[in-house]
């Protein structure tokens, strides 16, 4: 008898956990990775109801939403949740929830925390490295056996003693700078305030950055002011011996610019793990030896989603056991963010 | 000295070549259609040769050359000279150490990144067009990683340095341990593979060295471990590297070397986790330049009596 009222408790007593569309890492690796024995996903994404009809007949049981970049966190969603109390993402950035109308109803939420910082940072000085070197250029012409036939090798560019200039200089542009210096590059950056006791050197705005450094790299959040922060101007102002390395945000950069740019020989090259319109690329970028891309896949690796597991669950476990999230976003002092899809 | 012959091994740099060509008079041995022909009509006006990675001076050329009086290579390496003969000979011999340190070590930790981080791959994927069909790709972090040095000379030591940054733990094998330094010796370069994720050649080619990693060492690296090498290609087994890159029983590889240069074996060029580079470790525009001013001014010194500027014999 009491082993049956266990397993009866089991499904139905348990707190829901709603996700609108399955986050990346369901997909890729599958949510049984994600599961606890202390509360259950509700899948919208597996109903035949359209969402607000879905909505309106779970808005009571849903105390908790999982969000990622592709499932954006509205003012209207959450509004139709009045018992909502937590929205956790598994992405890095934030700028797919509407974390002002979360302040306002007083709607916690935990993003990542640091645990991608070191994979992002890792991304930006590749994409800086190979760019400058030309490896993923080389390796395709190693391997369409041109070396043999057409010879010698173009020449890339020395990283030493290179300036690099962060934008954003948060957890990720930290490390970012961190990995740089034993290169023997000078490191500076833009930021929303100056950082008292960083060794760097600050630049009031992004395009004086860039008109003292040869590499620009793009670590900051998109939020409404960052978007199209790097403009033509500040493209120009990098110039002709200039790299960018995006591993941020598509949108911070004016991708027509930056195309245009990068075709006509205004800029060096670039290093792109992000764009304006995902999965959708520039076709004229394919064209260029000078451009190395990645598929918006800075944080995918087996260790980050080891981590990013045991932290989803980790924040949900605690919100429902009414302990301390881990990793908390701060919602006091927030740029603005519309809640604008990735 | 207009009248100092100078023999340019084979083509290196645009530049040094221009230069050579100002200040002596300049041989270029591969537009030379016969070669002992040539050594024997002028080899009491060629002083001097300049050589590179991968050509330079073996016993042969120098006992071809009785006025040779100095090698000047266009390289740290020094493996395409026949040191014992210069010696022997008194034949000052010159290379282009520390101004292209930097260059090398950024390169192994860009191969590093390139192979763990599938950055080539992820280019290769975008360009496709694939993504659009969705899917992601998966790929292993860098951060953290035990990195393990087969020589601590001035490369590994900057590899080691570079690394660091990465939070990444040092092992590193070497003739002698070197004290002085915090990193963790291995006696062996098979232990030193058993206990790294990531093993990179950094040391110079010698005699004993040539084949450091056999298959004995591809083994102990074993299925999740890359190798990395910015040395020189006779320091890899290639073909039992190959095998076991083809067989997945090591996880990965990023060479910028080969036993046979310019040639590489093509059973590597499907592989996705197989970075290749086509020599290009010290080959940036602003070190060929110092490399070139340095056999510029090693030249200059010898023919003019004052010390050398990098000399090796």
């Amino acid at each position: 008898m009491a082993a049956e009222d266990q397993s009866q408790t089991s499904q139905s007593d348990l707190p829901y956990v709603l996700i609108l569309k399955p986050p990346p890492s369901f997909v890729l690796f599958g949510d049984h990775f994600f599961h606890s024995p202390n509360f259950q996903y509700l899948k919208a994404y597996e109903s035949p109801l359209p969402l607000p009809h879905f909505l309106h007949t779970h808005a009571q049981s849903v105390q908790a939403l999982l969000s990622s970049g592709g499932a954006p966190v509205t003012a209207d969603t959450i509004r139709l949740l009045p018992r909502l109390g937590l929205v956790v993402t598994t992405s890095q950035g934030l700028n797919h929830i509407d974390l002002s109308e979360c302040r306002r109803r007083g709607i916690a939420v935990a993003g990542a925390g640091t645990i991608f910082s070191a994979d992002c940072a890792d991304s930006a000085v590749g994409l800086l490295i190979d760019v400058l070197r030309k490896i993923s250029a080389a390796n395709r012409y190693v391997k369409q056996g041109l070396w043999s036939s057409q010879g010698i090798y173009p020449l890339g560019y020395k990283l030493g003693g290179k300036h690099v200039g962060i934008v954003g200089l948060g957890s990720i542009g930290t490390e970012v700078a961190k990995r740089l210096e034993p290169f023997g590059c000078s490191i500076s950056y833009n930021s929303r305030s100056k950082k008292p006791l960083v060794p760097y050197t600050f630049y009031p705005n992004v395009v004086e950055l860039a008109a003292n450094c040869d590499a620009l790299i793009i670590c900051c959040a998109l939020t409404d002011e960052t978007h199209h922060l790097i403009s033509k101007e500040a493209l120009l102002a990098l110039g002709k011996d200039g790299v960018i390395i995006n591993i941020a945000r598509g949108p911070i950069i004016d991708e027509k610019e930056l195309v245009h740019c990068l075709v006509k020989g205004e800029i060096r090259g670039a290093g792109l793990d992000v764009f304006e319109h995902e999965p959708d690329v520039p076709v004229e970028l394919f064209a260029l030896d000078n451009v190395v891309m990645s598929p918006h896949n800075a944080v995918f690796t087996r260790e980050s989603f080891d981590d990013l597991c045991k932290l989803v669950v980790g924040n949900l476990e605690a919100f429902f056991s009414n302990e301390p999230l881990l990793t908390p976003v701060a919602l006091d002092d927030l740029p603005h963010f519309s809640g604008r899809k990735d | 000295m207009e009248s100092i012959g100078v023999l340019m091994a084979c083509p290196m740099n645009p530049y040094l070549e221009q230069e050579l060509d100002k200040r002596f008079t300049l041989h270029r041995f591969w537009k030379v259609p016969e070669k002992s022909t040539f050594l024997t009509t002028h080899c009491n006006s060629i002083r001097a040769v300049v050589g590179n990675a991968s050509s330079g001076a073996d016993a042969q050329m120098i006992e071809a050359l009785p006025k040779l009086e100095i090698v000047a290579s266009f390289s740290v390496g020094l493996d395409k000279i026949d040191l014992a003969k210069c010696k022997e000979k008194g034949i000052r011999v010159t290379n282009t150490p520390d101004v292209l340190t930097e260059d090398v070590a950024d390169l192994a930790i860009g191969l590093m990144l390139a192979v763990l981080r599938k950055l080539c791959e992820s280019d290769r994927y975008v360009r496709s067009g694939k993504w659009k069909k969705g899917s992601y790709m998966l790929t292993t972090k860098f951060t953290g990683k035990r990195v393990g040095i087969i020589g601590l000379g001035r490369i590994g030591m900057a590899i080691a340095k570079r690394a660091e940054a990465f939070s990444c733990p040092i092992s590193y094998h070497s003739r002698t341990e070197k004290t002085e330094t915090k990193y963790k010796y291995y006696p062996s370069v098979v232990e030193l593979a058993a206990n790294c994720d990531i093993l990179v050649v950094a040391c110079s080619l010698t005699e004993e060295t040539r084949h450091i990693v056999n298959r004995k060492v591809i083994d102990a690296l074993g299925a999740k471990g890359v190798l990395i090498n910015i040395g020189r290609g006779p320091h890899v087994d290639e073909p039992e590297l190959v095998s076991a890159l083809v067989e997945r029983r090591i996880g990965g590889a990023g060479l910028d070397v080969f036993e046979h240069e310019p040639e590489v074996p093509e059973e590597l060029f499907g592989l996705d986790n197989v970075v290749l580079l086509p020599h290009v470790g010290s080959g940036t525009v602003e070190t060929r330049k110092a490399m070139a001013d340095l056999v510029l001014g090693n030249l200059e010194a010898h023919f003019m009596n004052k010390p050398l500027l990098t000399p090796v014999v």
